[in-house]
């Protein structure tokens, strides 16, 4: 550590931890105070103010917050569709920044713009016609057939009762959970970025070795971007993880749905007891993963946070 | 740009870049144009029939009381959201800079914030904040004095949501502003120092200044987050309530589309957030210096 050439007087400094230490708390203390309530009982948990110190029912209250609500089967959603979401966008992007940055072809520009043009395009401004593409994925096909009027061509070809009805829904399915949400322009610009850096030298070496161009995509590309990978599964997979309206939108099942929205069930209504202790048990349970990637690959995280918005 | 060094062209190119473009047309290109349509049409909740009526929507929508109540509660928000988050961020940055020892360990007590779903922060505040159980809100009414219910006042309810909102981001500021401040030379604040200037005018004079661009775009950044990332929190905690105080932009195109089925004024509302959003992106790349360097 280099001592800065500047006035460190004790009582600067004490001042410095003292401020720190409250900043500290104020940014835990919901965090406190949701664990006290999720160890607490029902009777002390509704007396106000609640005590402070946490209580021995923790594991009774998860499981009454697991049994209440689908909790187990939507954590499994949650996760389903939070490592699809990862893994997705990152196979996708990388791929495509592969293509864009070492192959010369025609469309190359075309396709870098149309995929960057949707930068900062996020689902909330495009929900219900998002929605409609993913209740019929084929709905384009479809529009298309009756655009061109191929229905009466078809009749008039084998007979009266014949129609053409396209229909691929992608409601309450992983898959609807997932695709749509796997392109990515920032991910795939993180990647053009960080290929652009590679040294030109590589490239020429491996192709007088006379490496196909997925060799070279395999030996080399890949093992030189193993920190910007591991940097952004822990951005997306707290992103995949924290989504929220494009489930809420696409499920309607309680099976189907993710844990995060599921949470939502466990709030005590006006007229309901207030099981605070259960929701807060819930609650943790939900944050706990994503918490958990960050923390420990708290060095990739920051990584990854400040890169993917350079 | 493209390398110097590349492969010839062949099918394997096209192949994969598909996989991006199809899911891009698919999901963003084909349901802009739909909604553009959408917002152009008038339709029957059930889709049946619809009508070409040009700017109809949007008259309809600028005029609607509700609305533009709507813009300014979001602006209000947006704008609390960020300076809130924006300077408890700067702050803690500020101090966690300035100390010497268990920097890792301030570090890993201030980013887990921003692993936790807008969602649960809501819920989180809720509980915090609750008129009959919450402990802040015991706090305000027992100590400070004051008539505090979100469920029922509509500015407590709209506190609650930016309390909530602001709390997860100031992580995400934090991190920003810890790689600004390093990334000030050290000699600058010895110059000062020596010159005499105590810790805050170094702060004011020298150390915000230079951070100047990373306010800027953490300013960006959290309106944007404030606008669109929120919808879980309003959702879970509020539902837009009590009496619409708390029905932001994002959460009225929901309601308005998916729940009351007006599919024409929700298009048009989402192409307006939609313009907007451009044009914040647009002036982000024009403002904002660039400082990522290529090598070639």
């Amino acid at each position: 550590m280099i001592a800065m050439m500047v006035e460190r007087t004790p009582i600067l400094d004490t001042c410095t931890y003292i401020f720190l230490m409250v900043g500290i708390c104020v940014v835990g203390f919901p965090i406190f105070y949701a664990i006290t309530a999720a160890t607490l009982p029902l009777d002390q948990v509704a007396r106000v103010p609640m005590p402070l110190v946490p209580g021995d029912q923790f594991l009774i209250n998860i499981h009454a917050a697991w049994n209440k609500v689908h909790l187990g089967r939507q954590l499994v959603n949650s996760f389903i569709m939070a490592a699809g979401i990862t893994f997705g966008k990152i196979v996708v992007s990388m791929l495509g920044a592969f293509s864009i940055v070492y192959f010369d072809y025609r469309f190359r520009k075309v396709a870098f713009a149309t995929v960057f043009c949707t930068l900062m395009l996020p689902v909330e401004v495009r929900i219900l016609p998002t929605y409609e593409m993913a209740a019929n994925l084929l709905g384009p096909l479809q529009w298309l057939v009756n655009v061109l009027h191929l229905n009466p061509a078809v009749q008039w070809v084998v007979g009266n009762n014949f129609e053409i009805s396209l229909e691929w829904s992608l409601l309450n399915s992983y898959t609807g959970l997932i695709l749509p949400l796997v392109a990515s322009a920032t991910c795939t610009f993180l990647f053009r970025q960080f290929f652009l850096t590679i040294p030109e030298e590589l490239c020429e070496a491996a192709k007088l070795d006379g490496a196909s161009p997925m060799v070279f995509f395999w030996k080399i590309l890949l093992p030189l971007s193993v920190t910007n990978i591991a940097a952004l599964v822990v951005i997306e997979f707290v992103y995949g993880w924290n989504q929220y309206l494009w489930p809420l939108l696409i499920t309607t099942s309680p099976n189907m749905t993710t844990a995060v929205i599921g949470l939502k069930d466990l709030i005590p209504q006006a007229d309901d007891v207030p099981m605070w202790n259960v929701a807060m048990a819930g609650s943790l349970l939900v944050m706990a993963p994503p918490v958990l990637v960050v923390l420990l690959m708290q060095r990739w995280f920051v990584k990854g946070l400040v890169e993917k918005e350079k | 740009m493209i390398k110097r060094s590349h492969f010839k062209a062949n099918a394997l190119a096209y192949l994969l870049i598909t996989p991006q473009v199809l899911v891009t047309l698919a999901f963003f290109y084909w349901p802009a144009i739909q909604g553009l349509l959408q917002s152009l049409m008038l339709s029957d909740p059930f889709g049946r029939r619809s009508q070409f009526v040009w700017l109809e929507n949007f008259v309809r929508i600028f005029t609607d009381v509700l609305y533009l109540k709507s813009i300014g509660i979001t602006l209000f928000f947006s704008l609390a959201t960020a300076l809130v988050s924006l300077a408890i961020g700067l702050a803690i940055g500020c101090l966690a800079n300035r100390a010497l020892r268990a920097k890792a360990l301030i570090r890993t007590l201030l980013i887990w914030p921003y692993a936790v779903a807008p969602a649960i922060s809501g819920i989180l505040w809720l509980f915090l904040l609750h008129p009959s159980y919450g402990v802040v809100a015991y706090f305000l009414k027992n100590v400070v004095g004051m008539h505090w219910n979100p469920l029922l006042n509509g500015n407590d309810a709209l506190f609650l949501v930016v309390v909530a909102s602001a709390w997860k981001q100031i992580s995400y500021n934090f991190v920003f502003f810890m790689a600004g401040l390093q990334a000030i030379p050290l000699s600058l604040i010895e110059a000062a120092a020596m010159d005499g200037a105590g810790p805050l005018r170094r702060f004011w004079v020298i150390t915000f200044p230079l951070l100047s661009p990373t306010i800027f775009f953490l300013t960006v950044m959290n309106i944007i987050y404030a606008f669109f990332e929120t919808f879980g929190v309003i959702h879970t905690v509020t539902q837009g309530g009590p009496g619409g105080a708390t029905n932001t932009l994002v959460y009225k195109v929901y309601q308005d589309g998916f729940i009351g089925l007006n599919m024409g004024a929700s298009a048009a509302q989402s192409l307006v957030l939609m313009a907007l959003i451009i044009t914040v992106t647009v002036l982000q790349f024009r403002f904002v210096e660039r400082r990522v360097q290529y090598t070639t």
